[in-house]
């Protein structure tokens, strides 16, 4: 079995953003990057599936991104993949990134094709459902559980209010999030191996993106808060309803 | 040339946010001198379809295949890719939902279109406005190619009446084995509620509840106010609350009118899934509480004394 996990090298939850060059670049000073969250769940299920199938599962793990990204891939190594790629380029928008997955995956028979429900800096949430679309694939996203028997796969969606299972045959691509498996704490030993782990840069395939990001802002500052007294919540009403008018 | 529109429904109606998409894509296909068009898939809200011309659309394309009355992502990727051709359109405008993410995606590739995501404003041109680091900031995006797939968060356009009437087109497409490889076993999905992305109220709970047993204060309030019940990381970490109710980072994002947070500290993950909210009402016992800096309105006080007070005063006015 073999298993393709790709994950997305973004600032870590606790960042502050902000923008320089005249708002059209993003400011990455004093920014600590991490494996994208949801791409974290991904990773730490397919770190399960071979565990659970004695250790035999092969798990590659792929980042679009330069050379700064590397340790974020060496990371996904010591978490417990077998090997790495990196695809230097920069991820432009949502259509590149799914072409370079496509273009690696194509002809290498991966039986699943995981990756986060979204990056948590661009947040397009679609590279999956496009890795799907090129190569002719079913995609399930946002992914909460999975499970598998054989070549069958059950999985549980998040949908509004809820939740629907879906069966579906191997090969097909998947967003994760959580609670489908816990977050692994690479051990020392996962550590030391990492460094010696095979990293293959390739330069990215032919790609046919059409959107380009021009510029950046933040959201306006808010003016402040205005205090209630905790006895007297009639004003807050009063407020809500006649000065912010939202009942 | 013209715009199409995907309308969705849940429990039988029109969702308030497909209309606010035929009111974006109204407004789009006015300023480019076309008309606008809808799609729907699956079996008609009771209403029927003909009512969204009130909104501007002239007519109305009914997908009605039996194989389709269930959602299915690649199935109706593949019929809208009909549809759009036989609508001959340029634009085709979504509103973000489970369901629309996915299938907007997929048909992007079948037509070769280009496709932006999360888009909070009308377009200027060929320039959208969308929010990325979670609602931290925004981007301005160009978008070229000769078709465009455009989905819209809640809020990115009111819901507009112009009047009239929509015509409504019966369509059966080809409908490809394949695409129906997915089977969906179940839908687990809590009923008579107010489903969080699309509250116009949103009323959340933290830690400072102290437990699930708490949880009824939060409810009433929510019950007063016609909203939805949502909730901080930890508390759905905790399973005191299903994982469909965390809003933040990595949970839900919201929009509402109104964000009532009640014992939430206001951690910079929690913040980054309400920052869009046009109001937000902070009740927290630590007057530095770091969510009293995002907060319109704040009270400083015990959320068991204060919310079921609040609550009789909301009561005394709606």
């Amino acid at each position: 079995m073999k298993i393709l996990v790709c994950i997305s090298h973004v600032p870590d939850t606790t960042s502050k953003i902000s923008f320089i060059d005249n708002n059209t670049k993003f400011n990455v000073d004093g920014i600590t990057f991490v494996i994208g969250p949801y791409d974290e769940y991904a990773l730490s299920k397919a770190v399960d599936i071979k565990e659970a199938n004695g250790g035999t599962p092969q798990i590659t793990v792929l980042n679009v991104g330069g050379p700064e990204t590397d340790p974020t891939l060496r990371k996904a190594l010591a978490i417990g993949a077998d090997d790495a790629v990196r695809v230097n380029a920069f991820p432009k928008d949502p259509l590149f990134v799914a072409q370079q997955i496509a273009a690696y995956a194509k002809d290498k028979s991966f039986d699943l094709i995981l990756m986060g429900r979204e990056s948590i800096d661009y947040n397009g949430g679609i590279v999956h459902s496009l890795v799907g679309e090129l190569l002719g694939l079913p995609s399930v996203s946002p992914i909460m559980k999975l499970d598998l028997a054989g070549n069958k796969a059950t999985v549980a969606r998040e949908i509004e209010g809820g939740k629907e299972v879906l069966e579906l045959s191997l090969p097909f691509v998947a967003g994760c999030q959580e609670p489908i498996a816990e977050w692994k704490i690479p051990n020392m030993r996962g550590i030391m191996s990492s460094k010696s782990k095979p990293l293959q840069v390739l330069e990215p395939a032919a790609s046919s993106e059409n959107t380009t990001y021009k510029s950046f802002e933040l959201p306006p500052a808010k003016s402040g808060v205005k205090l209630i007294d905790a006895a007297n919540v009639e004003e807050l009403v009063n407020l809500l309803k006649n000065q912010a008018k939202v009942i | 040339m013209s715009v199409l529109v995907y309308i969705e429904s849940a429990d039988g109606a029109v969702k308030k946010s497909s209309l606010e998409a035929v009111s974006y894509g109204v407004q789009v296909a006015k300023a480019q001198g076309q008309e606008a068009h809808g799609v729907f898939i699956g079996n008609a809200p009771a209403e029927g379809l003909a009512g969204l011309g009130k909104y501007g659309l002239s007519k109305v394309f009914h997908v009605n295949n039996a194989e389709l009355a269930t959602a299915n992502i690649q199935a109706y990727a593949s019929a809208l890719k009909e549809v759009v051709a036989k609508a001959g359109a340029n634009t085709v405008v979504f509103s973000k939902s489970s369901l629309t993410d996915p299938v907007a995606a997929r048909l992007s590739i079948k037509l070769g279109a280009s496709i932006v995501t999360n888009v909070t404003d009308l377009p200027a041109g060929n320039s959208f406005k969308r929010s990325i680091f979670t609602g931290k900031a925004f981007a301005q995006v160009e978008v070229s190619g000769a078709q465009k797939i455009v989905v819209i968060r809640k809020n990115a356009s009111e819901v507009i009446e112009t009047g009239g009437t929509a015509a409504v087109e019966t369509v059966s497409v080809s409908v490809n084995s394949a695409d129906l490889a997915v089977v969906q076993k179940e839908v687990q999905k809590a009923t008579g509620q107010v489903l969080l992305p699309e509250a116009e109220i949103v009323v959340s709970g933290g830690r400072g509840l102290k437990g699930p047993e708490n949880w009824g204060i939060i409810e009433d309030l929510a019950k007063t106010l016609g909203a939805a019940t949502g909730c901080s990381k930890p508390v759905s970490d905790a399973d005191w609350r299903p994982h469909h109710e965390h809003v933040g980072q990595t949970g839900v994002k919201v929009s509402p009118n109104l964000y009532i947070a009640v014992g939430i500290s206001g951690a910079i993950q929690h913040l980054a899934g309400v920052n869009s909210s046009k109001c937000i009402v902070v009740i927290n016992k630590d007057p530095e509480a770091p969510f009293f800096k995002a907060a319109d309105y704040g009270i400083v006080g015990d959320a068991f004394e204060v919310l079921p007070k609040l609550n009789e005063a909301f009561k005394k006015v709606l």
